[in-house]
């Protein structure tokens, strides 16, 4: 739940990154996003002080995300994912403001049903049952394989997003799903 | 003919390409056979059904197994920029594919090349890529929902997941949001925004809209964006004027979705069954 914890973490930083002197502060690239999602697993396990950011335009692909992390800890940070076979592709210094996730949720009560959005993916609950009835929104591949594998299973039963997805649409989905969860009490 | 390129959610599907139908509840390219539940399948199996109703030909698919890891999008992206200058699409739609923009602008290079030039329309993941690449001015039409529409209106977003606080705040100024999309050069020509209200849009700002019949749960249903995409896709190729496909197809997906009587619970085939009946009562009432 390490990326799920980054969000809370805005609101009640204990120990929060170095403020905006970029200088102190890198990024670390990897393959694709299913690595990213393993690295910040890892390194949170690590209590190593980092945030998934949005990549700076030059090194833009696509669907894509990095990892930010204080530059004093590259040694130590590089020897924890090349113990764990996953090393970054790059370490690169902060030189401009990195994108940050969107973190606003809005909620619709349908009386017998719940749905929560987070940016642009949309999770909906049976309030009594627990059971997810639907998932709209999104545009990246893994949003109808995330709904093949939830929809009609429970919200303690179901995977999780981050589980199973691989894009930022399969990471705004754990989004909702953490504060459907929150919500329902599971 | 129309062609419709996207991944549907299986590790294993091989790339296919073929004439789409409808077999009962599923959807069959070829001698495959796939389950309806959303994205490109939904969108398919809208066209499909539209298509028969007007006795027009079934849409043209392409389509590729993908849950997320692109393997089967990359696959898709460079398969159709192969076979593209081949073939002769009047109308290409492309929708939940990986957003990867070295391969969107490798297409889109031949694309260009084609003679005559095929109608483009955007939706979903491809939609995110063509926005990221700086490239939307090349497409026709784009049909985002209002939280896309806030990520095309993002200049600094190159993902929906990164649109800015104070944009998403301004989601209930549909109007705003459409122009500081073409302000910065991030919309297509048309925008078919879905929403409480659907409408379309130009640079000159919102040209019609469709608020009725109202389903409010029509949001919490997954591919019923997808289903008015595949709609507009067989009007416009049918030769309808934009405008005229866009309202059509906005009322057509409305009243699908008030006769399948809709609960947040509702799957989109529900919906998708009500397609030839909605086509005729609008007929009846126009």
């Amino acid at each position: 739940m390490a990326f799920f914890d980054f969000f809370k973490s805005k609101k009640t930083t204990e120990k929060p990154l170095p403020p905006d002197g970029k200088e102190d502060r890198g990024f670390l690239v990897f393959e694709n996003t299913g690595e990213v999602i393993q690295a910040e697993t890892l390194l949170k396990q690590n209590d190593r002080l980092i945030r998934v950011m949005g990549p700076p335009p030059e090194i833009r692909q696509g669907c894509d995300l990095v990892i930010e992390f204080p530059l004093i800890e590259k040694l130590e940070i590089l020897r924890i994912l090349e113990e764990a076979k996953l090393p970054p592709l790059k370490m690169v210094p902060v030189s401009g403001p990195l994108l940050e996730p969107v973190d606003i949720f809005q909620v619709k009560d349908y009386g017998a049903h719940l749905m929560v959005r987070a940016a642009n993916m949309k999770l909906t609950v049976n309030k009594k049952t627990l059971v997810i009835v639907n998932i709209s929104g999104g545009g990246c591949p893994d949003v109808p394989y995330l709904g093949a594998c939830m929809v009609g299973k429970t919200l303690a039963e179901a995977p999780s997003p981050r589980e199973i997805g691989h894009t930022l649409c399969g990471y705004a989905l754990q989004l909702a799903y953490e504060e459907l969860r929150r919500r329902c009490f599971v | 003919m129309l062609c419709i390129a996207g991944t549907v959610p299986s590790h294993d599907f091989p790339l296919v390409g073929g004439e789409a139908t409808l077999s009962g509840d599923r959807l069959l390219v070829g001698t495959t056979s796939i389950d309806v539940n959303r994205g490109t399948p939904a969108l398919l199996a809208a066209a499909v059904m539209a298509a028969e109703t007007l006795e027009l030909p079934p849409p043209f698919a392409l389509l590729v197994g993908d849950t997320g890891t692109g393997r089967g999008s990359r696959a898709l992206y460079a398969h159709l920029a192969e076979v593209l200058p081949a073939k002769s699409f009047k109308t290409i739609t492309f929708h939940y594919l990986q957003p990867i923009i070295h391969w969107h602008n490798r297409l889109l290079d031949v694309i260009k090349t084609l003679n005559p030039r095929p109608c483009l329309i955007a939706d979903a993941g491809f939609m995110y890529a063509a926005k990221m690449s700086g490239a939307a001015r090349a497409y026709d039409l784009f049909t985002p929902d209002v939280g896309e529409l806030a990520f095309l209106a993002d200049e600094k977003a190159p993902h929906p997941f990164y649109t800015r606080g104070f944009i998403l705040h301004e989601n209930n100024r549909v109007p705003d949001l459409i122009t500081r999309a073409y302000l910065h050069r991030n919309a297509a020509s048309y925008l078919l925004v879905k929403g409480e209200k659907d409408c379309l849009a130009d640079n000159s700002g919102i040209l019609e809209t469709v608020g009725t019949p109202v389903e409010d749960v029509l949001e919490a249903i997954g591919g019923t964006g997808d289903t008015l995409t595949g709609l507009v896709s067989v009007m416009i190729n049918a030769g309808m004027e934009m405008r005229k496909a866009a309202v059509t197809s906005m009322r057509i997906n409305r009243m699908a979705g008030r006769l399948a009587r809709p609960t947040p619970a509702t799957q989109i085939m529900e919906i998708i069954r009500e397609i030839p009946q909605a086509q005729r009562d609008l007929t009846r009432l126009s």
